[in-house]
C-alpha cells in the first residue's frame, strides 16, 4: 500500500488541503504540458493567483522538494469531482517526471497556497500580462474581472511562438489580446514592455496584472507606475515547501509602513503590489538583502 | 495492544517522542493548517537570536540527491518579538514547545535565554535546544560545537539562566572528528540532553553559471541522504554512555527521517525522541505521520513501550 494513496489532510477552516490527486488528462500545449488532476476539496477554496505544491517522483523519490505551480483553473464539480489544472515546463528532474505521467497516475497535491490577485472594487479597465507559461493563471483571473464588469485586455509574450501559452483561450477570455515574440514568429516582434504603454493608454487601465519572469515583472511595474496604474505581480521564486516553513523563497518587499522586510513569497505572496517589491536588490540571478531591510547583515555579514 | 509512546524528557513526560526539527517547521501557525500540533511530543521552533535578522540573500537552497542544501542565515524576528507573538501563539494553541536559541557569542545565548525565561508564555516551554551548530553563520566551519570548550561555555551560561526543571539540549554537528568529546563537554557543563545531528556543511555548484548555487556559497546538507550520519553519531554517543564515558542523558535524534522505519533506526541506535526536518518540506504532515508509522512498527515488533526500544540495537551487535 502506498502512503500517498491514503493521504488526505484537511484541518477545518485552514483554507488548504493535502490530497492525492489523480491525473485525468495530460496534453502538450506548445512547449508546455497542461495537466488536470482530480483534487477533492481544493477547487472550492482556490482563487486566481494562488498556487499548488506538487510532490514529485512518488513516495521514495530522491527529489524531496515540492514543485509549485500557479493554478491555471479549477472546476469545483464535474464528472470526476473537483479538478485543478496546472501548466508545466519540463526543464528539470521534477517537471520532467510530471510531464511523463499518464492518466490515473497519482500526485500528492497541497493547495491552494498563497494570496490571490486582489480584485478591484470598481469595474475599471485592467491589463493582464503573461510571459511564457506565466500566463497560466490569467485566464481565470480575466473571467473573474469580467464578471465584475471590468474591461479586460491581455498581453502575452514569449521568446518564440511555441513558448506562448493560451493565445486562443485569451481571445475567449479577454476583450482584446496583443501578442509579442522576441523573434517575431507570432504577433509583434519584441517584448511585452514594447506594447504595454500603448495598451494601458488606449484602455485607460487602472490595474496591470502580471505573471512571468522577474525581469518582466519589474518592467511591468515600471511601466504601470509611469502610466498611473497599479501593478499586481505574481512572482516565481524557487520554493522548497510552498507552505511557509522552509524560508527559501524570501524576497525584499516594503510594507505599508515603508519598511523593507525579507518576506516569504509563498505565504505573503506570490502576488505583490509591484511598487512594493525591491527590484533594486535583484541582479544576475541573485537577490541581495537591501542594507535598509529589517535585520540586514552588518559589516562582515551574517 | 497500542504501544505506550510516552517518554520522559526532563521534568515533563511527553505523550509522544515525535517533534518537528528546528528551522523546518517555522513557529507553529503554518503546520497547524495540516495537523494538530498538540499531537507532537514537542514543537521545536526555529532558532531565535537576540535581534531581528533578515537572513541571507537568495538563492538560499539547492536540491541534492535525497536531500537539500540550505543557506538561510538564521532569519528570525529576535527573541522579544518571538516570545510576544510566536511563543504566545504556541501557548494558546496548547503546544508543548522546545525553543531553539542561537547566538553569535556565548553571552548572546545567555541573553536570549534570560528573555525567554522572563516571558509570560514561558510555561509553554518544555525545554530549550541550544543551537551551537548552525553552519550558516559568518564563521562557517568554526561553529561552537566544533570545539568542546566553546560548547561548554555556551551551555553553562544558558544553564545559569534557566530553572533546573527546564531541560536544555545541546544541538551538535557531525562535522567533528570526535562527537563524543563534544557531547561530554556539553553534559559536564550542564546539558540535560543532546540533539544530534545538525546539517553537514556542504556546497553545490550551479553548472550553468559555473558559480556556487546558493548565495551564501556553502550551506547545510540535510534530508535522507544524511540519515546514516545521524544514526552513526547517535550510536557512538549512546555507546559511550553505556561504557560509562559520559552520564546517560536523553538523545533527541534528528537527521533524514522520512518514515516510521527511518525513525526506528535512530531510536534503536539510542534516540529517546525523534525530530522530522527536511521531510516536512516534502510532506507537511510528516512529523505526525512518522509518529503513527513508528507506533505501528513497534506494535508489530511486540514492544509494549516506546522506551523499551531506545538503544535496543546496542545489545544486538553481531560478533564475528
Amino acid at each position: 500500500m502506498s502512503e500517498a494513496s491514503t493521504r488526505h489532510t484537511r484541518v477545518e477552516g485552514s483554507g488548504v488541503v493535502q490530497v492525492t490527486g489523480e491525473l485525468i488528462a495530460t496534453r502538450r500545449a506548445g512547449a508546455y504540458h497542461h495537466l488536470t488532476f482530480v483534487a477533492p476539496g481544493l477547487a472550492e477554496l482556490a482563487r486566481p493567483g494562488q498556487f499548488v505544491a506538487l510532490a514529485v517522483g512518488g513516495d521514495t523519490s530522491a527529489n524531496l522538494l515540492r514543485r509549485c505551480f500557479s493554478i491555471h483553473k479549477v472546476s469545483p464539480s464535474g464528472t470526476y469531482g473537483g479538478t485543478v489544472d496546472v501548466v508545466i515546463s519540463a526543464v528539470g528532474a521534477g517537471t520532467e517526471w510530471l510531464s511523463t505521467l499518464r492518466a490515473h497516475d497519482e500526485v500528492d497535491i497541497v493547495g491552494p497556497l498563497g494570496r490571490p490577485f486582489p480584485l478591484p472594487s470598481e469595474p475599471v479597465a485592467c491589463v493582464l500580462v503573461g510571459g511564457g507559461y506565466g500566463s497560466a493563471p490569467l485566464f481565470w483571473l480575466a473571467g473573474a474581472l469580467r464578471e465584475r464588469g471590468c474591461h479586460v485586455e491581455m498581453v502575452l509574450g514569449a521568446a518564440t511562438e511555441s513558448k506562448l501559452f493560451g493565445v486562443v483561450e485569451a481571445r475567449r477570455f479577454a476583450d482584446g489580446v496583443t501578442v509579442t515574440t522576441d523573434d517575431g514568429s507570432a504577433g509583434n516582434k519584441g517584448w511585452v514592455s514594447d506594447v504595454l504603454p500603448m495598451v494601458i493608454r488606449r484602455t485607460g487601465a487602472a490595474v496591470v496584472y502580471g505573471c512571468g519572469p522577474m525581469g518582466m515583472l519589474r518592467s511591468i511595474t515600471d511601466i504601470a507606475t509611469a502610466e498611473g496604474a497599479v501593478a499586481q505581480v505574481a512572482v516565481e521564486e524557487s520554493m522548497a515547501c510552498g507552505v511557509g516553513v522552509c524560508m527559501t523563497c524570501v524576497m525584499p518587499v516594503a510594507g505599508k509602513d515603508g519598511t523593507t522586510r525579507m518576506v516569504r513569497s509563498c505565504v505573503e505572496g506570490p502576488v505583490f503590489r509591484g511598487d512594493r517589491v525591491r527590484w533594486d536588490a535583484f541582479s544576475d540571478g541573485l537577490c541581495r538583502v537591501p542594507a535598509d531591510a529589517v535585520g540586514a547583515p552588518r559589516v562582515g555579514g551574517h | 495492544m497500542p504501544v505506550d509512546m510516552s517518554v520522559p524528557l526532563g521534568a515533563a513526560t511527553l505523550p509522544s517522542p515525535m517533534m518537528t526539527a528546528s528551522g523546518c517547521a517555522a513557529n507553529g501557525r503554518e503546520l497547524a493548517r495540516f495537523f494538530d500540533i498538540r499531537e507532537l511530543g514537542a514543537f521545536v521552533t526555529k532558532s531565535v537570536m537576540a535581534d531581528p535578522r533578515s537572513g541571507r540573500g537568495t538563492p538560499r537552497m539547492a536540491e541534492t540527491p535525497s536531500g537539500m542544501l540550505n543557506s538561510i542565515g538564521l532569519q528570525g524576528p529576535g527573541i522579544s518579538a518571538f516570545v510576544d507573538q510566536d511563543l504566545a501563539w504556541l501557548k494558546q494553541a496548547g503546544a508543548r514547545t522546545l525553543v531553539s536559541i542561537a547566538g553569535n557569542t556565548s553571552g548572546e545565548f545567555a541573553d536570549v535565554a534570560a528573555t525567554l525565561r522572563a516571558s509570560d508564555a514561558f510555561d509553554a516551554v518544555v525545554g530549550v535546544e541550544v543551537n551551537i551548530s548552525c553552519p550558516n553563520v559568518a564563521n562557517r566551519g568554526l561553529v561552537f560545537a566544533c570545539d568542546p570548550m566553546a560548547s561548554a561555555k555556551v551551555v553553562a551560561l544558558v544553564r545559569e539562566q534557566l530553572p533546573r526543571d527546564v531541560p536544555i539540549f545541546a544541538k551538535l554537528t557531525p562535522d567533528v572528528t570526535d562527537i563524543v568529546s563534544v557531547a561530554q563537554a556539553c553534559v559536564k557543563a550542564g546539558a540535560d540532553g543532546l540533539t544530534m545531528i545538525n546539517t553537514l556543511l556542504g556546497m553545490v555548484i550551479d553548472t550553468d553559471r559555473l558559480r556556487p548555487q546558493v548565495a551564501g556559497v556553502t550551506g547545510g546538507l540535510s534530508g535522507p541522504a544524511v540519515r546514516p550520519v545521524a544514526v552513526r553519531a547517535i550510536w557512538q554517543t549512546r555507546a559511550a554512555m553505556l561504557e560509562g564515558r559520559l552520564p546517560t542523558v536523553p538523545i533527541i535524534g534528528v537527521g533524514g527521517v522520512r518514515t516510521g522505519r527511518d525513525a526506528l533506526e535512530l531510536v534503536a541506535a539510542g534516540a529517546s525522541a525523534v525530530q522530522v526536518g527536511t521531510a516536512t518540506f516534502n510532506d507537511p504532515s510528516a512529523p505526525v505521520r512518522v509518529g503513527r508509522e513508528l507506533a505501528g512498527l513497534l506494535e508489530d515488533k511486540g514492544f509494549e513501550r516506546f522506551t523499551d526500544a531506545v538503544g535496543v540495537a546496542h545489545g544486538r551487535v553481531a560478533r564475528a
